[in-house]
């Protein structure tokens, strides 16, 4: 094939994704995160050097030989931090474009430029991402930016302009959050979070996914002290709760106020 | 054209005993939603209640409420039996009341009597007396029958689950004619059968007459059954409650004379629902009497049961009865089908609550209708029950009138019919290849003394070649094993009423049976692409294996190792294929343990892909655990790989998943539904309706 001579490394393949994106999908796990969010459950992207080396036709011709069972879904790009390896992503992406499966990035947006580097060669470049993404399944992953810092690292601001650029390319967006019981549960916090996101045009859905505990024996194995150690896993009605919450807010600046 | 047919499109079925003629001119498609279906009526739970309480009984007695111990089951060989005779609208039993297991010695008499002694009865002395002086058994004749050879593969467990002393099944009868045609019908047609048979009397045409007296002799048995009960079915049923009943008839006679493996009912939906859709039409029956009949026919299947012994139960995983009943699939001409009482049948999984029994199998098409699929999957959630075939693959070779037997042994009804074939163990077949014949566990020469391996490392060319002979050996014996089998099952247990219910001309699949595939592809992957070293007991027996490297494993979509798994299956076809089979048993395979994969591993000794000795082996074509680890579509992949052609008689894959593996359980995507749920009152035209919050439909 053509221009995929590019190598992207890659932690791993699921070939029966069924909870990243619409049907069943390839799932794409990228090596390499710049953010550490506590709660992460998996520690073993966070380092560039992990993984191994594909080219985009090696991980599509995966998805060729499978192709029936891939109806209704496509491909999905997680990780990780997929936007860390942006040239490989775009490329994998713009091939699986044109061969007409559906794409999907499930990101945290944080790469996305802001400040002084913000400058129009880089924003092109994701741009040109846009134009070959179907779906994004945005994590954000606190509403307050200070919580933000604190729960992940890093600042608030990159996700909010990437979300900004994806609703201007009218890329359609899910936006996950991970309820973590005692960080990001309050009622106040998920009211904000929809009201953050109830104003972004392309907002599809909202997925609130309950904390989990599955990644502890990653960090045991990693020898990383785990930094949520003694809280609970959330349970699932709980997590549904608190997207009826969120679901209040976006109201809040969607609403019927307004009309 | 008969009373009872009037309003019928007529055709060739009319003239011959032709039941897909009859479906093909009459059923109507249906490509509607489940709303028009009705719940339990109040008799029906009131049964449901009854059958739940002597099923705990059942339980507390420990497996088994009653047994009769004294009278040889046969079609009329009891009385009426009932849970509630008022309240039942299908009615018959095996034997003379619910939850009592008939006495069924034919098979063999031995495993009659240890059914009863294992649960704590006794068969009249009498009656053992008769069997062991007077009336030899199917498994008397057997032994009568077996090689030294054969016993000692039997014992040695590389041929496992041989129908030697119990009941072969695989057979569906075509139950179906008894609500069509009437018994005076179908006896008039078996008596022109024999009275058209060949005159020179070569010893085929000697069995062919006798079976053919045997099944008119079965068939007006069964008309003695219906009127044991109450009923006249000498003549056509004449709406859908007695086309019902009429049909469970024939079934009930077939479960009173035979205890086999695997007592399937066939492809009854389409056909009852052309009686269902005349009723509805001319208003004899409501659409809630009609589920009524078909939940209290699905409760009669449900409380099917047998008497069997602790170590069969072992072997099956549970006491199942196999009654199992295809649905759905897609007719030669395009046409779907699915009709309404498809989806009433699947419906009982609702209104009685969840059951393996009878094992619902829908014929899956991509092209069924799509309400009938969303129908299934919910179904499917909600009860776990619901098991699925690809029509598609097996339209292709049966037409549209085949059903399954047991779990995936697919035949055209009442016109072909299965010789069932049990299983060689080929995963044992490697170990006697390496070991020169001799048995890993009992040290014993029981395969051919060939040369054995004794070099330290396996080396692929060297083994592979020792396989193949030691695979052409295994098939020779194991053919000539089931050829005397099935000999002796038509002489001492011929399924009368069965084939009574089959055409005169049947064809007949010899079925043969893989156990430890996946061992055997990761065994040969590990030689050829890792290095194997043997360990070796005092008299150089290899008993161990030590794999040093990391190989190819099957279930990881890498063509490397699943094109071994289908070399394998090849050619062990091909060495099966180059036997005389009983009777010109047309010779196929399955790769289909589904619970008997635990005890066939249990006899086999460590394997050259690092099992250890008695470490169960994956069921039926799956890789084995946790060695796939692509996820599940890489791992179908590689069983999908496997060629249907050379296994014909059926490929299974065991696959669990917890149900949050398989999508996500709540909404995600906005709906009106989500919006609806919010307590703020909303204004028409306003801003939540503007594209892109409400619509869902792109994504």
């Amino acid at each position: 094939m053509k221009g995929c001579s590019m190598k992207g490394r890659i932690h791993s393949i699921e070939s029966f994704g069924t909870v990243d994106g619409p049907g069943i999908r390839l799932v794409v796990f990228f090596q390499g995160c710049p953010m550490r969010c506590k709660y992460c459950h998996n520690p073993d992207t966070w380092e560039m050097s992990g993984g191994s080396e594909r080219t985009a036709a090696e991980i599509l011709e995966l998805f060729e030989r499978n192709r029936p069972f891939y109806r209704g879904g496509g491909i999905t790009a997680t990780g990780g931090e997929p936007l860390m390896q942006l040239a490989f992503l775009t490329e994998l992406f713009a091939e699986a474009k044109r061969r007409k499966i559906h794409t999907c990035l499930d990101t945290s947006g944080i790469t996305y430029p802001v400040g002084p580097e913000s400058g129009g060669r880089r924003k092109g470049e994701f741009e040109r991402l846009f134009a070959v993404t179907d779906l994004v399944l945005l994590d954000v992953k606190h509403s307050s930016p200070k919580e933000h810092v604190r729960l992940t690292a890093k600042g608030q601001e990159p996700v909010l302009a990437f979300a900004k650029a994806l609703e201007a390319a009218k890329v359609p967006v899910i936006v996950r959050h991970v309820c973590v019981p005692g960080i990001t549960d309050g009622e106040e916090n998920l009211k904000e979070l929809g009201r953050l996101i109830g104003r972004w045009k392309n907002l599809k859905g909202l997925d609130v996914l309950a904390y989990h505990t599955m990644g502890v024996s990653k960090y045991k194995e990693l020898g990383i002290p785990y930094p949520l150690e003694g809280i609970a896993k959330m349970e699932p009605e709980k997590a549904r709760a608190a997207r009826e919450t969120v679901l209040k807010g976006i109201l809040e600046v969607r609403g019927c106020k307004s009309c | 054209m008969r009373q009872e047919w009037t309003s019928f499109n007529g055709g060739v079925w009319e003239k011959e005993i032709n039941v897909r003629d009859f479906i093909q001119k009459n059923y109507t498609p249906y490509d509607g939603d489940e709303s028009f279906l009705k719940g339990p009526t109040q008799a029906t739970k009131e049964l449901w209640e009854q059958v739940l309480k002597l099923s705990e009984e059942e339980r507390k007695a420990g497996g088994v409420l009653d047994m009769d111990t004294k009278i040889v089951s046969g079609i009329t060989s009891h009385g009426p039996g009932y849970l509630d005779k008022s309240k039942e609208k299908i009615v018959g039993f095996q034997t003379d009341k619910p939850f009592k297991r008939a006495l069924q010695p034919y098979g063999g008499i031995r495993m009659a009597v240890k059914a009863c002694e294992d649960n704590g009865y006794h068969v009249d002395p009498d009656v053992v007396d008769f069997f062991l002086k007077h009336r030899k058994t199917h498994n008397d004749g057997v032994f009568d029958a077996y090689t030294p050879e054969m016993r000692a593969c039997r014992s040695s467990h590389i041929i496992t689950g041989l129908p030697d002393a119990y009941g072969r099944g695989r057979i569906i009868g075509d139950y179906r004619r008894v609500a069509l045609y009437g018994l005076d019908r179908l006896i008039e047609d078996k008596q022109r059968q024999k009275d058209g048979t060949r005159i020179i009397m070569y010893s085929d045409v000697t069995r062919q007459r006798e079976e053919l007296s045997e099944q008119i002799k079965a068939l007006k048995e069964l008309k003695e059954l219906g009127s044991i009960y109450g009923f006249d079915i000498s003549k056509p049923a004449a709406n859908v409650k007695e086309a019902i009943q009429w049909m469970y008839f024939g079934y009930l006679a077939a479960i009173k004379e035979q205890n086999g493996a695997a007592m399937s009912l066939g492809r009854t939906s389409t056909f009852i629902d052309i009686y269902a859709e005349r009723d509805l039409a001319d208003g004899t029956f409501t659409e809630e009497e009609i589920q009524e009949f078909v939940d209290h026919f699905v409760m009669k299947l449900r409380l099917v049961k047998f008497a069997r012994t602790p170590e069969y139960n072992a072997l099956f995983s549970g006491d199942p009865t196999w009654v199992t009943e295809s649905i759905g699939g897609m007719g030669i001409d395009g046409r779907s089908m699915v009709t309404k009482m498809s989806f009433r049948y699947l419906h009982t999984l609702s209104n009685l609550g969840t059951a393996p029994e009878p094992n619902l199998t829908v014929l899956w098409s991509v092209r069924l209708p799509e309400n009938f699929k969303r129908f299934c999957a919910r179904t499917s959630i909600m009860s776990s029950s619901i098991q699925y075939e690809n029509d598609d693959l097996m339209r292709v070779t049966h037409g549209d009138d085949y059903a399954i037997a047991c779990c995936v042994s697919s035949m055209r009804v009442g016109k072909e019919m299965q010789f069932f074939g049990a299983r060689a163990n080929l995963a044992k077949c490697l170990l006697y290849a390496i070991n020169g014949g001799v048995d890993e566990i009992s040290k014993k020469q029981v395969g051919p003394k060939y040369r054995p391996i004794t070099s330290e490392y396996l080396d692929y060319d060297e083994v592979m070649e020792r396989f193949n002979d030691m695979m052409k050996w295994l098939a020779q014996v194991y053919v000539n094993t089931l050829n005397i089998i099935h000999y002796m099952h038509d002489k001492y247990c011929y399924e009368r009423v069965q084939m009574a219910l089959h055409d005169k001309k049947v064809t007949r699949w010899f079925a043969t049976g893989i156990a430890g595939l996946s061992v055997v592809a990761d065994s040969l992957s590990a030689i050829k692409y890792a290095k194997v070293r043997t360990i070796r007991d005092e008299n150089g027996i290899a008993v161990d294996y030590e794999v040093e490297g990391g190989y190819p494993r099957y279930g990881n979509d890498d063509d490397r190792v699943d094109d071994i798994a289908y070399d394998v299956v090849r050619e062990f076809m091909h060495y099966i294929k180059g036997n005389h089979t009983y009777r010109g048993g047309i010779p196929t395979t399955s790769i289909l343990t589904i619970t008997s994969n635990v005890v066939y591993g249990k006899n086999t000794g460590s394997t050259p892909d690092g099992r250890k000795a008695g470490e169960a082996f994956a069921p039926g074509a799956n890789p084995m655990h946790h060695r796939d680890e692509k996820g599940a579509v890489a791992s179908l992949s590689s069983v999908s790989k496997l060629p249907f052609k050379d296994a014909q008689d059926g490929i299974s894959n065991t696959f669990s998943i917890i149900p949050g593996a398989l999508g996500k359980e709540d909404a995600v995507l906005f709906d009106e539904l989500s919006l609806d749920d919010l307590s703020f009152s909303m204004e028409p035209d306003c801003a939540c309706d503007e594209p892109g919050f409400a619509d869902d439909g792109d994504v």
